[in-house]
């Protein structure tokens, strides 16, 4: 390896070790309740494999590789797209709303 | 600078835009009142990243053809890619039941995980023609190829399950274990034979792909259906990893950002789940009391008298009561029956009940599923209490009414020697009076009897959670 190769890796090895402590720090703070919308948002964040997927589309040469990056932007597409939608479902119902049949104020013990 | 280098900057900066966003988002879902706004925010750096590599790659063709070439194809291939995945991600993300919601994640972690094997997979079949490959290149390609695998069928096994196309309860391949071994031991094995080579091998990654993909179905058979959100949730960090690992292999870093930090994230939560359970991670994977029948002969209670009880005597009781607390679990999700406890909690609170429902962390099939489902429901937000909040509250509670909830509300958790023993649980015995909803005396994923069932204070309403709800608003309305 040459220093410039093990510079890089060096790096590359700080981000990941930082984004892992962040990923802890981040999530520790997330109350019980969220937790379900969590995943989810989480799991779309690692649709983010779309980048990758992209990348090796642009430089795929030859039919196994033209067909395995179609695979993948596919897949990462699905994961982006699907993930943000259906935690944004999951989200939208915890919004408050004006209650959908008003109640007598009387009635709203220690509300 | 050539104006290739300033885009491949800029790019970058984009890229680490999109990461911040990523953290600032999951910071935002702290808070409901944030958290929609922050799963935009992160969808927002999305959009850049995913914008962002677009130019690059419009740019490297244009300004740089001799070293990336125009291709037509490319294109054919990154936008027939997003136009079928992103048509079937977003048709089944907008039409899927919120309670078959579970199921649908762990497909979208499934094909996450799919895609970053695929990567590493196709850079492989790039440099396999050439000399010698060096160690930290085969490391991050082979890890990414062995986690992307497993993630990748464990999380369509754990979906088949959830959706029922996979019988639920735990199925036992006979010697499953010992293969699932042999399979580890042979991945393994190929893996050491490469870093020690560093010779490419097409034939070694080819066993090492099989070997993985199996090893997920392997993995995820045995395990029971109630335990699969702690697994999902598990293959969900798993795939923010081989996200990682695919981040190494193209040297890209908000691949590595990315994926560290939903590996975190998965992590956390995964113990999180599981400790809500009283479960170790690693006891739910190598199969414990989660056998389901196994486990019934564990029976903690001798017994004990059940009281049955009819709709008219718990309509009277909660339509007179000045504190009800509703109780729902896991029978409530699957009966779907997040509308019908709504309808009578609101018919309840008209003649001045006061109605709190008690989440158990673990309820439904989720943490915080049950939350989505009552929220689908309209059920007001500040109604839904935590654990800790409504514990103390079972003391002043008229009727505890307990909907498809199980284990969860099982006295036996705070001696030792029972299976749920440790298990944090709601106070549901200390109310003044207890209502059952149930289908049958089946017990609950521990496999064990509830001693509440055979509480003097505890009246058992045979129905489906639906049927029993629908029944019991009825019986009120008529009061």
């Amino acid at each position: 390896m040459t220093p410039d190769q093990i510079d890089a890796l060096i790096t590359a090895l700080t981000v990941f070790t930082l984004a892992i402590l962040v990923g802890f720090a981040v999530i520790s703070k997330v109350p019980a309740t969220l937790h379900t919308p969590l995943m989810s948002g989480a799991n779309s964040i690692h649709g983010i494999v779309l980048v990758g997927a992209m990348l090796i589309a642009a430089e795929a040469r030859g039919g196994v590789s033209q067909a395995l990056s179609l695979i993948a932007v596919a897949f990462a597409t699905m994961n982006v797209v699907g993930g943000y939608v259906v935690t944004d479902r999951m989200l939208q119902m915890f919004r408050k709303r004006p209650a959908p049949a008003p109640k007598p104020a009387s009635d709203e013990a220690e509300a | 600078m050539s104006t290739l280098q300033i885009i491949e900057i800029l790019v970058r900066i984009a890229w680490l835009a999109g990461a911040v966003a990523f953290v600032l988002g999951l910071v935002r879902m702290n808070s409901p009142a944030t958290a929609r706004n922050g799963n935009l925010l992160s969808a927002g750096g999305m959009a850049v990243a995913v914008a962002a590599t677009a130019i690059l790659i419009v740019a490297r063709q244009q300004l740089d053809p001799a070293s990336f070439g125009i291709r037509a194809s490319s294109w054919a291939l990154i936008i027939g890619g997003v136009i079928i995945g992103g048509g079937l991600g977003l048709y089944a993300a907008r039409t899927v039941k919120m309670t078959a919601m579970p199921q649908l994640v762990s497909l979208f972690n499934a094909v996450g995980g799919g895609a970053a094997a695929l990567i590493a997979i196709d850079d492989y079949l790039r440099i396999v023609g050439g000399g010698s490959v060096r160690l930290d290149t085969h490391v991050f390609i082979v890890l990414d190829i062995i986690i992307g695998s497993i993630t990748f069928t464990g999380s369509l096994i754990a979906s088949g399950k959830l959706q029922g196309l996979i019988a639920g309860k735990p199925i036992l391949i006979p010697g499953g274990r010992l293969v699932t071994l042999a399979l580890a031991a042979v991945t393994v094995l190929a893996a050491l034979i490469l870093f020690v080579t560093g010779k490419p091998s097409l034939a070694l990654i080819a066993v090492i792909l099989a070997a993985s993909l199996t090893f997920g179905v392997t993995m995820t058979l045995p395990i029971g259906g109630a335990d699969m959100p702690v697994v999902i949730s598990l293959l969900n960090s798993f795939t923010g990893t081989a996200v990682a690992m695919a981040g190494f292999v193209i040297d890209n870093p908000v691949l590595i950002i990315a994926g560290a930090l939903v590996g975190a994230s998965g992590a956390i939560l995964t113990k999180l789940m599981a400790d809500a359970m009283n479960r170790s991670v690693l006891n739910i994977m190598i199969g414990g009391f989660g056998g389901g029948d196994d486990a019934a002969g564990a029976s903690a209670t001798a017994g004990g008298s059940v009281r049955s009880i009819s709709a008219d005597d718990v309509a009277i009781q909660l339509a007179y009561a000045q504190h009800v607390i509703v109780v729902p679990g896991y029978g409530l999700a699957v009966a779907q029956a997040q509308h019908a406890v709504r309808e009578l909690a609101d018919l309840l609170e008209e003649r001045g009940v006061d109605v709190k429902y008690a989440i158990h962390p673990v309820a439904g099939r989720m943490p915080g599923h049950m939350n989505v489902l009552l929220a689908e429901a309209n059920v007001p937000y500040p109604q839904l209490k935590e654990m800790d909040d409504i514990n103390p509250e079972f003391d002043r509670a008229d009727v505890a009414l307990v909907i498809g909830a199980n284990d969860v509300t099982n006295p036996a958790a705070r001696r030792p020697g029972s299976p749920v023993s440790g298990m944090p649980i709601l106070d549901v015995d200390h109310a003044r009076s207890i209502v059952v909803i149930k289908r049958s005396m089946g017990k609950g994923y521990a496999g064990i009897d509830n001693e509440l069932y055979t509480n003097e204070k505890t009246g058992m309403l045979f129905a489906d959670a639906k049927d029993g709800l629908a029944a019991l608003t009825a019986a009120v309305k008529a009061l």
